[in-house]
């Protein structure tokens, strides 16, 4: 096992990119910090730069003003970096997937390692997708 | 003028849950100017609205949103029963009242915990989420999901509230009530909350009538607006409740109003629950065979203010044309008189105390051709069409006045 595999195995910093959402699962995200959740208790930190970040969290879907940003952020990045699509819109666009200002789900844009669904999912599944995550070499 | 520098805020910043980005021009500590950017989130919702039947537009309207998921599919409920001419029965409007409420001290809790953490002061953070936790077990309970409820439908709701249900609401209720004393007792009597809040961000009654602010906004500057009375909806007139109000139009104030605005919202649920008690069990859904032609108004009062809907009916199973204005539209209009001359910590604050909410926000004013690529019509071509239909609407009397 390598140093980069060893830190995964603990203490996963995130970072959150919410898209064009409606505002569900930045909350829910929001909400695993919260003292029912307690994301902490098992290391997951929100930061505040993608820079520090090991997980790139992205919900919503994704429109044409977001899309550069996220490749962007995506290659600020250090690798290797963990991706998980969020929510309906993040795993495949959703009810907005339509519209006109849609520019693809995220696996169109980013490679993305681990798909959390619902609208919005629940904390529990959240925290469940990140925690089986931290297992996984990526 | 010294030089000014500029500091942005987003779009992806780890204080806000959304994205967006302001733009300070400092003096020093001091915030000279302000200036705001959107469209990270533009969804095209309206267009979208236009490709789907009236049922999928509820499950659409939802998602415009996603803390006041109730205000929008009221609003739109309340548009169509005006094309239509349906009246819903008192079970509907009382399970329609319960949920717009739960959902207004949902709301507020969650502004009071993200007040918190604009202020630095975690603990007020962590703690009204925690006390919001039982509200979503409710709503779970009620209507199967924790955020997107997709209770309501033309001519009724879709779930009923059984009666076993009830006890287990009221339970609740009384329990909500201790906490939000606990909370109100320690933001109001903290001398650090009181440091930071007071006389930040003021909004005189003047701002908020020239800028047409709505809600809490609104009401923390002593303009008593609230839809539930102004233009009364569900079962707001059945039931008993008073406007809560407060002068300095300061952040305290606002954090005032909306603390004070949860006993309320508790206090009409009650009254609601008694109501459910006397209906049967049977009518919560009118039959509806189709919309007419024609044109409808919905007015609905989200936690952050008032929330328009104008629908336009040719008659099909879709709608024509769907408007939407959500209260945040005019209220971030007033970080042009709260966050100037602040310095840039209070300008957070003040930032964050009209509960700006971007995800309704979000639009387009311009209209343009695709083929030739060419503008149509700009924003004020798009402000004078709009202009002429209201006057319209107004002869017509279409709309509510």
């Amino acid at each position: 096992m390598g140093f980069k595999d060893f830190c995964f195995r603990k203490s996963l910093w995130v970072f959150h990119f919410g898209g064009a959402s409606c505002n569900n699962c930045d909350i829910e995200i929001l909400d695993c910090l919260t003292p029912r959740h307690d994301l902490e208790r098992f290391g997951i930190l929100l930061v505040g730069s993608i820079r520090h970040a090991d997980v790139l969290l992205v919900n919503g879907s994704i429109n044409r003003r977001d899309r550069d940003r996220l490749l962007e952020l995506y290659h600020q990045a250090p690798k290797p970096l963990l991706v998980v699509a969020i929510g309906a819109c993040g795993c495949t666009g959703g009810i907005f997937a339509e519209g006109n200002t849609f520019a693809g789900p995220v696996d169109t844009i980013i490679p993305v390692d681990a798909y959390i669904p619902g609208c919005p999912p629940k904390p529990e599944a959240i925290i469940a997708g990140i925690a089986r995550l931290a297992g996984k070499k990526p | 003028m010294s030089k000014k520098t500029l500091i942005p805020i987003g779009p992806y910043h780890p204080l806000q849950e959304e994205p967006e980005l302001f733009k300070l021009w400092c003096d020093g500590e001091i915030v000279r100017d302000i200036k705001w950017e959107t469209g990270y989130n533009h969804r095209g919702i309206e267009k979208l609205s236009e490709s789907k039947t009236y049922d999928q537009v509820f499950f659409l309207v939802e998602r415009i949103c996603g803390i006041c998921s109730t205000s929008h599919p009221f609003a739109f409920a309340n548009a169509v029963e005006e094309i239509a001419g349906i009246e819903v029965t008192d079970r509907a409007k009382y399970i329609r009242t319960i949920i717009g409420e739960l959902e207004r001290i949902h709301s507020h809790l969650l502004w009071v915990g993200l007040a918190g953490h604009f202020l630095g002061y975690n603990t007020v953070f962590m703690w009204a989420w925690k006390y919001r936790e039982p509200l979503l077990d409710l709503f779970e309970m009620i209507t199967g999901n924790r955020n997107s409820y997709a209770m309501f439908k033309v001519g009724g709701v879709r779930r009923d509230i059984e009666a076993e249900k009830i006890p287990v609401i009221r339970k609740e209720m009384a329990a909500v009530r201790k906490k939000i004393d606990l909370l109100t007792g320690a933001v109001m009597d903290d001398p650090v909350i009181h440091a930071r809040t007071k006389g930040v961000g003021i909004l005189t009654r003047q701002d908020v009538l020239d800028y047409a602010a709505v809600g809490p906004t609104a009401r923390a500057s002593g303009v008593a607006i609230d839809i539930r009375k102004d233009d009364p909806y569900a079962a707001y007139p059945l039931v008993n409740w008073k406007v809560i109000t407060a002068e300095a139009g300061d952040v305290f104030a606002k954090a005032e109003v909306r603390l004070l605005e949860m006993y309320e919202s508790a206090y009409i649920i009650e009254q609601c629950l008694d109501g459910l008690e006397k209906t049967s069990e049977e009518d919560i859904t009118v039959k509806v065979k189709e919309i007419p032609e024609g044109a409808g108004t919905g007015r609905a009062e989200a936690p952050r203010g008032e929330v328009f809907h104008f629908v336009v009916s040719d008659g099909s199973n879709s709608p024509a044309r769907h408007k939407i204005r959500a209260p945040s539209y005019v209220n971030i209009a007033t970080f042009k008189k709260s966050c100037i001359g602040q310095t840039i910590a209070d300008a957070t604050i003040s930032l964050a105390a009209v509960d700006p909410c971007y995800c309704c926000t979000e639009r387009m004013a311009a209209a343009w051709d695709i083929r030739s690529g060419q503008k149509v019509l700009n924003a004020n071509e798009l402000i004078e069409l709009s202009l002429k239909r209201t006057a319209e609407i107004r002869k017509t009397g279409a709309g509510h006045e």
